[in-house]
């Protein structure tokens, strides 16, 4: 039977770093990079006798979180600690939440191969993250700096059923996480990271296979990667008759495999139990409820408003949301302007491009969704041209000056007065007297030329509308 | 309840401890007993009784829900960190500001 009469079945589980600047139960530093150890308090280096106090940001986040996510966020919950010997764990156990998690149930929505797809969550708690290890020549190195950092473990049900289902997935927890500034979204880094559970099983078939649980996942192109090859092996193993391993297999990008950690091997053995160090987490409803009332609305959501009472191209409004510092910028422009559409092309438009040149975002502009403002009105009222107003914008942009002050030094306001264009047009049509002929023997397409003409001598400015209106009477006689 | 040797034997070595032959027939004797102490209390019916996991925060519960906070909170400033120098004071050995280690290698 070949790999396409299997069908493959995922769940993730995803640890997200909570942005907070303290550490989960010590006040050391989360800031990345810095000398190894730098970063440390008597709580992160698991020191005798001290004591974990939790911090109130991380459930903050926490509660945050799983309100987005459509969880039920528990009033009470508890931390355990979990064992297990490892280097980059100076305290011998990790704490974290086991049988009483922060959140359960939830789910996260995307957009799927085919249509929009939804994939349960089973639970999301906190925990604490380990150091981290360096190996070089014939010693490891210890650094630190992340142990203790607030991490958020979000663990799905293996509702999964592709690859590519599963990086969409991915993408839309990313997105909701960085949008409600709970993460950074950042996978390179480490502060977004996944795991896989990956089997297989026959098309039609009820039962799970036997899972395995892959790591190593650090970049969107690696989980697509490592899922279908894992599938793969799986379904060879079967088909050759043998027995899928329930084990952690580590991906190793450079051969292209997964491969068993022996390591791990009795590492199932945690003992866990509730950590004496620790009070359960309460929370009050009001508190929880509090947090509802202040949820913003989330990017999906805003999209498809983008797109249904705004009347925005899909496209528009996928890149409108796609960061949530330029999403409330083109609201609040959109508050000043009223036209969706118009506000929108200048969003795509100019906007993107001046940002794309000067390699910056849009947190760092200098101008005020009131003088984007004036920049349209100024079009609309024909003060500037079309090209004038492109020109106005890049100033703005460059500059943070108002409109009017750059339309005055720049010399861009339009001549709509009728008098300096009737002189000019008198002058062009003077200079050229066979063209007027020809465009009184029919050939009315030579009012283009006027046009030309009348614009350069007034030196660009004027209103074209204004000036073809005016040419077309003088010239008819 | 009889620990089994092989049990007393995982147990050891999930807590990294070696034990002679001796040591795993004595301790092992000794983790049954205090196992069987610890039995005895399941005669008690605890049907209805939520398990207690540490302290009792029952009035904790009663003061949140007339709108009182979550209490034993701190707040997410950075404070108290004692630097690599203080961190590494005690290391036996140690390159740059890292701990330096027997290699561990997956």
């Amino acid at each position: 039977m070949p790999r396409s009469d299997f069908q493959v079945v995922i769940g993730l589980e995803v640890h997200a770093q909570l942005l907070t600047t303290s550490k989960l139960f010590s006040g050391a530093s989360t800031s990345f990079g810095g000398a190894p150890n730098a970063h440390t308090s008597i709580v992160c280096l698991g020191l005798p006798g001290v004591l974990p106090v939790l911090n109130q940001q991380a459930v903050e986040l926490a509660i945050r979180a799983g309100l987005a996510l459509e969880c039920t966020v528990a009033e009470r919950s508890e931390w355990s600690r979990k064992h297990y010997f490892y280097p980059d764990l100076p305290k011998g156990y990790q704490i974290t939440q086991y049988e009483f998690p922060v959140c359960l149930g939830g789910r996260v929505t995307f957009d799927g191969a085919d249509g929009e797809k939804s994939v349960r969550l089973t639970r999301i708690h906190m925990e604490e993250d380990a150091g981290k290890l360096v190996h070089e020549g014939s010693v490891s190195l210890v650094d630190l700096n992340r142990a203790g950092t607030p991490l958020l473990e979000i663990v799905s049900e293996p509702d999964l059923r592709s690859a590519d289902d599963a990086v969409e997935y991915l993408k839309s927890l990313r997105d909701i996480l960085v949008w409600i500034g709970v993460n950074d979204g950042n996978l390179e880094e480490g502060s977004f990271r996944c795991d896989a559970n990956v089997s297989v099983m026959r098309h039609g078939s009820n039962t799970f296979g036997t899972r395995c649980e892959l790591k190593n996942l650090n970049s969107f192109r690696f989980i697509k990667q490592a899922i279908e090859i894992e599938a793969t092996r799986q379904v060879e193993i079967i088909e050759s008759g043998g027995k899928v391993d329930q084990e952690t297999r580590l991906f190793d990008p450079q051969r292209a495999e997964t491969r068993s950690m022996r390591s791990k091997e009795d590492a199932h053995d945690y003992r866990y139990f509730p950590d004496p160090d620790l009070p359960p987490l309460l929370l009050s409803k009001d508190r929880i409820e509090g947090e509802r009332a202040k949820q913003p609305e989330l990017p999906r959501a805003r999209r498809r408003r983008y797109v249904e009472a705004l009347g925005l191209p899909a496209y528009d409004a996928g890149v409108l949301t796609a960061d949530r510092a330029m999403s409330e910028f083109f609201e609040r422009c959109l508050a000043e302007v009223g036209d969706a559409k118009q506000v929108s092309n200048w969003f795509m438009g100019e906007l993107s491009r001046l940002l794309n040149e000067s390699k910056s975002t849009i947190s760092q502009v200098k101008f005020t969704p009131a003088q984007f403002g004036a920049v349209l009105k100024a079009v609309k009222d024909s003060v500037v041209s079309g090209p004038g107003a492109k020109e106005l914008f890049a100033d703005l942009f460059a500059t943070g000056k108002e409109p009017s002050v750059i339309i005055q030094e720049k010399g861009l306001a339009q001549v709509n007065d009728d008098g300096p264009l009737l002189e000019a047009i008198a002058a062009a049509m003077a200079e050229s007297p066979k063209n007027v002929e020809s465009y009184r023997g029919g050939n009315t397409k030579i009012v283009g030329y006027f046009v030309g003409q009348v614009m350069k001598k007034v030196g660009g400015k004027g209103n074209p509308k204004r000036i073809n209106e005016l040419l077309v009477e003088k010239l008819k006689g | 309840m009889k620990l089994t040797e092989h049990q007393v034997q995982h147990v050891a070595r999930l807590a990294r401890l070696a034990l002679t032959p001796d040591e795993l027939s004595k301790y092992g004797a000794q983790l049954s007993a205090i196992l069987d102490a610890v039995d005895a209390l399941s005669q008690v019916d605890t049907s209805g009784v939520p398990p207690t996991s540490g302290v009792d925060t029952s009035e904790l519960e009663a003061r949140l829900r007339l709108g009182g906070s979550t209490p034993h909170l701190r707040e997410d400033v950075v404070a108290g960190e004692v630097g690599a120098k203080a961190a590494l004071a005690n290391a036996p050995q140690v390159e740059g500001s890292s701990f330096a280690i027997p290699k561990v290698i997956e």
